[in-house]
């Protein structure tokens, strides 16, 4: 199968023989960065590799469309709960840049005693499942070959299944997982012995296939009170996995810390965070980071949460990171909707494009003053504590005395973290010592193994374990006959192939819109009234997703969510047709042996003149280009003056431009053109054409032009119109 | 309950203050090492019954099945042997495929006693 740019990816296509699907790569791939880049008439320093097929930033059109991908593995986390609707969500962020896709378990995975099979429905996240991991494996095979980019898949490595989940993503081809025994034991109560001692097993396994590991110390910030006091804990829980796992067999490369600035404005952002992002990559300078954003902060406004990330973004650029994670800005209001996924992608884009070479211009002073200081004050805070532990008896023993997530900066410590029995939590007295003739007989297994000595590896004692012999692989379809996708695909069928649409944001056919709206009243009064509003627009379940007071008499702002309960059929739809543009020979052929001439001018008290000279100029490849005669009178001519004008010239055409659009002024303007020419006795000989921002061709029709061009029109288009009109091209045609 | 204490870091740290940068760097992850040896060794030395149906999986079990024999092992008190290795005997000296067998053993087509007489000495 091979993606078309313009057709929807087929889930049926992608399910089918899907028992036997094998995973084309494992392993992590990194960006191939191309230092001093051309890219369309810029010079880059540190961008990777362009797309084959992309979506580039709105701001791209001005610039010939470049889009310029940064040197950073950029992550967007995907996870709606039903897989199918993830991977349309997956192509979408791949084509504006993505390359690790990210997918969130759903809720209680980490407690359940073994693998999940199937394609059940999740709850914030996704069950992950063998089918499930192989689907979104396979679909992403084509992504990438669609845009040109290998593309990153990834989960988590945790709960009380850890060793299973890593041979699970290890035989799939998952290409990065987070792992963090210490994330078992403080946010999930998992039993601590447990965990580390699963720990081992499944990163051995995880490194046997090259996947990338990203802890979890980062949940610290998220669940400290104070986030930017536990920065000397953040160093020793990196510390602990990171060693960890290299004694586990896993190469320093693999390894990859998550890192959040632990603060944000209207904190003094940078002054806080780059001590201590400069005193991390200093003490784990053999290690690779991925850069998280804080999401500690965030409230339910899109743009707050967008500068927020734009400073983290700037802590980046300024230090260093391989991967640079994003958070969906609508994180603090609703479950990730699909278009903030591309939107935080973008923010991650732009960002770096702007700042490509900001190292070269400025110098941080990391060696001297506040710097310099602040950053040992955190190295030294992060080796008291480790002395702590040891002198309290160890790491377990420091766990169950509430050593981890105080709030207080250590070694203040206020005595609310989070404590751990011994011999507590999920799975507590669940490890078993192995035996002297303790035996495993497949590979890249970790620990004591009392193998016979004449193999040359484990798996040969039973002719081939799944890691060299795929084939077997014992896969299971579905264990549910209710819950799976094809029950799913069946009730969403009229929107995949009876071309029925409805808005959407999470799941096809979910029917959520969002509206914005100020409401000139207080914040409870606006509250109110915004689902009132939304209810008398027919909206089901309105919800109050976002509110922000302007001033507190004069008016708040609200956000709307609601449903729609109805769809459209695609068919009865009437799409207008898209004009081609001549080809410049046959319009440079017409012009030279039909002159042309036309009157432009941008009309009424109105002084825009780059639309209009982007339309004429032959350096902007305007209709000059063609040989049309054009004479420019300006901007805010009245529109007596361009009537005159046209008559004076004899032109075959008048263009106008009219931006302003405050009270209908542009269809004011366009009318007085109309009713002016008729009047004059001119308005068979010219064509009347209108353009701008606020302009499309119905408006202009109705308002007596003979066409309108609104955004991205150049001048092929325009020259297109006139000469198939002149020559009779649509004679006879409404 | 978890101690509270005010910020003495001043006199906490006075022995750092001659380290130099480079010496406080190798003090981290000299204390670290300290702090994960242990941890590594009660890996290398223990199981569990996650990390047995990860090895029967990797023999080509699927994980309903690796599940139901896990179980049964675990009942046999013969987890410390390894799962798999249990398996793996039971086909030997029933010189069957490693498959077939393990399918009979989460069918519990074999008693406790039966799997124990495998390992010499029995149940340890």
């Amino acid at each position: 199968m091979e993606l078309k740019p313009d057709q929807k990816i087929n889930i049926k296509e992608i399910l089918k023989d899907i028992e036997n699907y094998r995973p084309r790569r494992k392993g992590w791939t990194w960006r191939n960065k191309k230092e001093n880049q051309k890219i369309g008439p810029f010079e880059y320093k540190e961008m990777a590799e362009g797309l084959k097929n992309s979506v580039p930033l709105p701001a791209a059109r001005s610039f010939d469309n470049i889009d310029p991908q940064p040197g950073p593995v950029i992550t967007t986390e995907i996870a709606s709960g039903r897989f199918e609707d993830d991977i349309r969500r997956m192509r979408m962020a791949a084509w504006h840049g993505a390359d690790h896709i990210m997918v969130i378990r759903t809720a209680g995975q980490s407690h359940f005693d073994g693998l999940i099979e199937g394609t059940p429905e999740g709850v914030g996240g996704i069950p992950i499942t063998r089918k499930q991991i192989r689907a979104t494996r396979k679909a992403l095979d084509y992504i990438e070959d669609e845009v040109g980019r290998p593309i990153n898949f990834h989960s988590y490595v945790s709960g009380v299944a850890g060793a299973e989940i890593a041979v699970l993503f290890a035989e799939e081809g998952v290409n990065g997982a987070h792992q963090d025994p210490q994330y078992n034991i403080l946010y999930r109560n998992v039993n601590m012995y447990r965990s580390f001692v699963d720990a081992a097993v499944a990163k051995k396994i995880m490194s046997s296939t090259g996947m990338l590991q990203i802890d979890g110390a980062h949940n610290a910030n998220a669940t400290a009170r104070q986030a930017w006091k536990v920065m000397p804990e953040l160093f020793v829980q990196h510390a602990i996995n990171s060693l960890f796992s290299v004694k586990s067999g896993m190469p320093k490369d693999k390894i990859s810390l998550s890192t959040v600035p632990p603060v944000a404005a209207p904190a003094p952002d940078l002054r806080m965070n780059l001590p201590y992002a400069i005193a991390l990559r200093d003490l784990f300078d053999e290690y690779k980071f991925r850069a998280q954003q804080n999401t500690k902060y965030m409230q339910s406004s899109i743009r707050e949460a967008t500068v927020t990330h734009t400073l983290n973004l700037l802590l980046s650029e300024l230090t260093s990171a391989d991967i640079q994670s994003t958070i969906t800005p609508d994180e603090g209001r609703n479950v990730p909707w699909h278009y903030f996924n591309v939107q935080a992608v973008d923010t991650a884009k732009q960002a770096f494009a702007g700042m490509d070479g900001l190292k070269d211009l400025i110098e941080i002073k990391k060696d001297e003053g506040y710097l310099k200081e602040a950053s040992r004050e955190l190295k030294e805070r992060a080796v008291l504590f480790m002395e702590e532990i040891l002198e309290t008896g160890g790491y377990f023993k420091a766990v169950s005395e509430g050593f981890f997530v105080d709030s207080g900066k250590y070694p203040e410590r206020n005595g609310d973290g989070i404590v751990r029995k011994l011999d507590g939590g999920v799975a507590a007295n669940s490890i078993v010592p192995r035996d002297d003739d303790y035996m495993a007989p497949v590979c890249d297994h970790f620990g004591y193994n009392n193998l016979p000595e004449d193999i040359d590896k484990p798996c040969d004692l039973i002719g081939g374990c799944t890691l060299h012999s795929p084939e077997k692989i014992d896969f299971i379809d579905e264990l549910d006959p209710d819950d799976n996708v094809e029950k799913r695909l069946e009730k969403t069928k009229e929107f995949r192939e009876d071309n029925q649409l409805k808005p959407e944001v999470e799941w096809l056919g979910d029917g959520w819109v969002n509206i914005t709206m100020f409401l000139p009243e207080s914040e409870d009064v606006a509250e109110v009234a915004a689902v009132e509003i939304a209810k008398k627009m027919n909206l089901k379940n309105p919800e109050v997703i976002h509110k922000e007071v302007m001033q507190p008499a004069e008016g708040t702002l609200c956000e709307v969510k609601g449903k729609v309960d109805f769809s459209i059929d695609i068919d009865k739809l009437e799409i207008p047709e898209k004009e081609e543009s001549l080809p410049f020979d046959e319009l440079r052929g017409y012009v030279d042996d039909n002159p042309v001439n036309v009157v432009a001018a941008t009309v009424g008290k109105d002084e825009h003149s780059v639309g209009m000279r982007e339309i004429i100029d032959i350096k902007h490849g305007g209709i000059e280009k063609y040989g049309i005669d054009v004479t420019y009178l300006g901007t805010s001519v009245p529109i007596s003056k361009v009537v005159d004008a046209a008559i004076e010239t004899n032109a075959d055409a008048i263009l106008i431009s009219t931006i302003i659009s405050h009270n209908d002024v542009h269809r004011t303007n366009m009318k007085k053109l109309s009713d002016l020419c008729v009047e004059k006795g001119i308005r068979d000989d010219v064509i009347l054409i209108a353009g701008g921002t606020q302009v499309n061709n119905d408006i202009a029709l109705k308002a007596g032009m003979d066409a309108g061009f609104g955004r991205g029109t150049h001048g092929d288009d325009v020259a297109t119109f006139m000469v198939k009109t002149l020559r009779g091209d649509y004679d006879g045609k409404e | 309950m978890p101690i509270k204490r005010e910020d003495d870091f001043e006199k906490r740290s006075t022995h750092l203050k001659n380290l130099s940068d480079k010496e406080l760097k190798e003090k981290f992850w000299d204390l670290t090492e300290e702090i994960v040896d242990p941890l590594i060794d009660l890996a290398k030395t223990h199981t569990s019954a996650s990390i047995e149906r990860s090895v029967l999986l990797r023999m080509g079990f699927n994980s309903v099945d690796a599940k139901a024999i896990v179980n049964e092992v675990v009942k046999a008190n013969l987890l410390g042997k390894g799962a798999g290795h249990v398996v793996y005997k039971l086909a030997q000296k029933e010189d069957r495929p490693i498959k077939e067998v393990g399918l009979d053993i989460g069918n519990e087509k074999y008693n406790k006693k039966q799997l124990q007489a495998l390992f010499d000495g029995g149940e340890k």
